[in-house]
């Protein structure tokens, strides 16, 4: 193993590999692996290809595995609903084109999966599947990314693993591809492509997270630590346009742990506490719902409760039955099994002692909230020509969760083999950006081969996420954040990316942890930007302006979009307008 | 969150083309060291997902708690059929449990 990671000295010693194909998908996760089976059905004969960073069988938000799925539109419900309640939940802002589009396809990958390995939960009487809550379904989903990977090679698609992609081919205007490098074998990728979709999820690690205490504990987050906003960053570089950075996926997870709650809170009932043993919901939130508050609501509400002195706070499992205790962790160890050591490793009795919860460090994940690429309804593409998104990368489409990001995988895919029939021109690259990107990708390791110094990418991330979570309204500051504050981390964003030329790497793997870094300084830069021009405060938690506490609906009911411009290197901020299909009080569920 | 190798098990799959747990990790976390045997190059980095102490053939891994987080000593160790897991989880108390999980379908 040791002699395969033989480094490069030079830029001359870099072997460069092209491939051709007709589909590039980037990102082997759930949506990514959807959208290569989508189009080998729509055409066989096209070449299917993913560029995948880790591997295909354990890689992205399924590696652990999953224990919900949380939108199946079950018997009796029907898209409306499911619009209704998503939009009243996200405070009534989502793309109503894109997420109806959505709901029509959100129940195919899960019957699919379950067809091809994937155990649900049956009810017994009516052999539906079981329920959760109003849209969630149980699933035994330890295995499921490792059986929809199978299904991918089944199809006959090709998958490059360990390869970290950097950026896009572009040709006048068009997405063409896209490069990037290999993390085993140090070898540059170039992927010429027909069309191309991103599908690389969200970003984790812009902000510190509050179990980091530089004992081990780094990565201990809810979303995958491995999600680095390569696909935003390599979009924002392009010039494509974004929209909805500022809502944040801030939320409420089991504390120190920093793990998902819906399994214990939705998945049995359990309520919300403070420290005094009240209701928080139902309490303090029962003019905005109660249990049934927007997601920001509870997200923020054990927040609120620490800021006001009344925490901890919990969820109570008190009440519930040893089989319910069992039942749960054995969910979980279908999801996060190390849960169910950590509640060993605090020697923790559920009946007697309740779970704590806390807020978790900021993440923008277009899965959960809607920040990500601006997308076409009719075909899933970006703004840019050839580049199509799905997944936690794409925007618009709060609350699509596991099911959803497959549904999107289909669109994309069918949006992009429709694409492909229409072109006539063959490909041609300029090779310049080759040379170029191969000098930006490989310069950490020249630096340290060549200077022997400079900044560590742990180091630059660790200051990135420091700035960001005390001047952009990260977990230490519950979430809160003004004007002064956000261009302090305006500026020293501004001042790491012109750092970025002194970062070193020791090996592969260091190489690959300073794009991560680069690519989310890219990130939280467009994400200041964004919180920057929303100068109101419309979900308290995932975004909370201190300077302008109120809603502010006659300038920002609206969409808040960003594009960089790749000629001036600014960033423009600007609106697009709601348009509402559905009918009714976009703040109500009904 | 650091896997711990039990290096006298590991036998750094010499069979395989790649260590297991170096092909499966999420965080491109797991190598080998200088004497052929699995480690994780920061523990810090790892997210705990346990994808490599699953797939060990010779079950020479376990997922081991930051102490910051939790007690000493607390174990969860998996037992992995064709479609099932068996858990074991012991508490820092000593007390015993056993789960059942079906991965996939028969």
């Amino acid at each position: 193993m040791c002699a395969d990671k033989k480094l490069p000295k030079t830029i001359e010693d870099i072997e460069v590999v092209v491939h051709e194909t007709d589909f590039l998908i980037i990102g082997a996760g759930n949506a990514g692996c959807f959208a290569a089976i989508e189009a080998k059905r729509k055409n066989p004969d096209l070449k299917v290809t993913l560029l995948e960073k880790a591997h295909i069988d354990r890689s992205g938000c399924l590696a652990a595995g999953m224990d919900a799925i949380n939108t199946y539109l079950k018997k009796g419900k029907t898209i409306e609903d499911f619009i209704k309640w998503s939009r009243s939940q996200a405070g009534g802002l989502l793309r109503e084109d894109l997420a109806i589009k959505v709901a029509e396809n959100l129940n195919k990958p899960v019957e699919e999966w379950e067809e091809w390995g994937l155990p649900i939960k049956k009810d017994e009487d009516t052999e539906e599947y079981a329920n959760r809550g109003k849209w969630d379904i149980t699933i035994q989903g330890e295995s499921m990314k490792p059986i929809i990977a199978e299904k991918v090679r089944e199809y006959g698609c090709e998958v490059l693993n360990r390869v970290v992609a950097t950026n896009y081919l572009t040709k006048d205007g068009r997405v063409v591809g896209a490069m990037g490098f290999g993390v085993r074998n140090g070898k540059m990728y170039v992927v010429k492509a027909k069309a191309t979709c991103i599908a690389t999820g969200g970003a984790a690690g812009l902000y510190k997270p509050y179990t980091n205490d530089g004992s081990g504990s780094h990565h201990q987050l809810w979303y995958c630590p491995f999600n680095t906003g390569a696909g935003y960053a390599m979009g924002i570089r392009a010039g494509a346009e974004m929209t909805t950075f500022e809502m944040r996926w801030c939320a409420t997870r089991t504390k120190d742990f920093n793990g998902p709650i819906d399994t214990i809170s939705v998945g049995y009932g359990t309520p919300m506490i403070n420290a005094k043993g009240e209701k928080i919901l139902q309490k303090r939130y029962a003019d905005m719902g109660g249990d049934a508050a927007p997601r920001f609501i509870r997200a923020n509400a054990p927040m609120e409760e620490w800021m006001e002195g009344r925490g901890p706070c919990f969820v109570d499992t008190r009440e519930m039955s040893d089989e319910d205790i069992k039942q749960m962790k054995t969910d979980y160890l279908n999801e996060r099994p190390s849960y169910v050591l950590f509640l060993a490793a605090r020697g923790q009795d559920l009946k007697k002692e309740p779970i704590e919860i806390y807020g978790n460090d900021p993440y923008i994940v277009g899965g959960h909230t809607a920040s990500g690429y601006w997308l076409n309804s009719e075909d899933w593409s970006t703004t840019i020509p050839g580049l199509f998104a799905c997944g936690d990368v794409a925007g618009g489409v709060p609350n699509k969760f596991v099911g959803g990001c497959a549904a999107e995988g289909l669109l994309a895919a069918r949006g992009a083999v429709e694409y492909i029939a229409k072109l006539e021109d063959e490909i041609e690259i300029d090779e310049s950006q080759i040379e170029a990107e191969k000098e930006r990708v490989y310069a950490p390791l020249f630096r340290m081969i060549n200077e022997g110094e400079g900044i560590k990418p742990k180091e630059m991330e660790e200051r990135m996420q420091r700035l960001m979570d005390e001047y952009a309204g990260g977990v230490h500051q519950f979430f809160r954040m003004n004007e002064e504050q956000l261009q302090y981390a305006l500026k020293h964003i501004k001042i790491l990316q012109d750092q970025v030329k002194y970062l070193v790497a020791n090996d592969l793997h260091e190489l690959m942890s300073a794009h991560e870094v680069i690519d989310r300084l890219d990130v939280a830069e467009v994400l200041i930007y964004h919180l920057m021009y929303r100068k109101e405060t419309r979900w308290p938690g995932w975004q909370t302006r201190t300077d302008y506490p109120e809603k502010n609906d006659q300038e920002f009911d609206c969409f808040v979009n960003s594009r960089k411009n790749p000629e001036t290197g600014k960033i423009e901020v600007y609106t697009r307008e709601y348009k509402q299909i559905v009918p009714g009080d976009r703040l109500k569920p009904n | 969150m650091p896997p711990k190798i039990n290096l006298t098990k590991c036998d750094g799959c010499k069979a395989e083309e790649e260590p297991l747990c170096e092909q499966v990790c999420p965080g491109d976390l797991m190598t080998l060291n200088e004497d052929g045997k699995a480690m994780c190059r920061d523990a810090g980095d790892c997210w705990d997902c346990m994808c490599c102490t699953k797939i060990c053939p010779q079950g020479a891994i376990e997922t081991r708690l930051p102490y910051q987080l939790g007690y000493y000593p607390a174990k969860l160790i998996p037992r992995v059929g064709t479609n099932k897991i068996m858990w074991t989880c012991v508490d820092i108390n000593g007390k015993v449990e056993r789960f059942v999980v079906k991965t996939r379908n028969d």
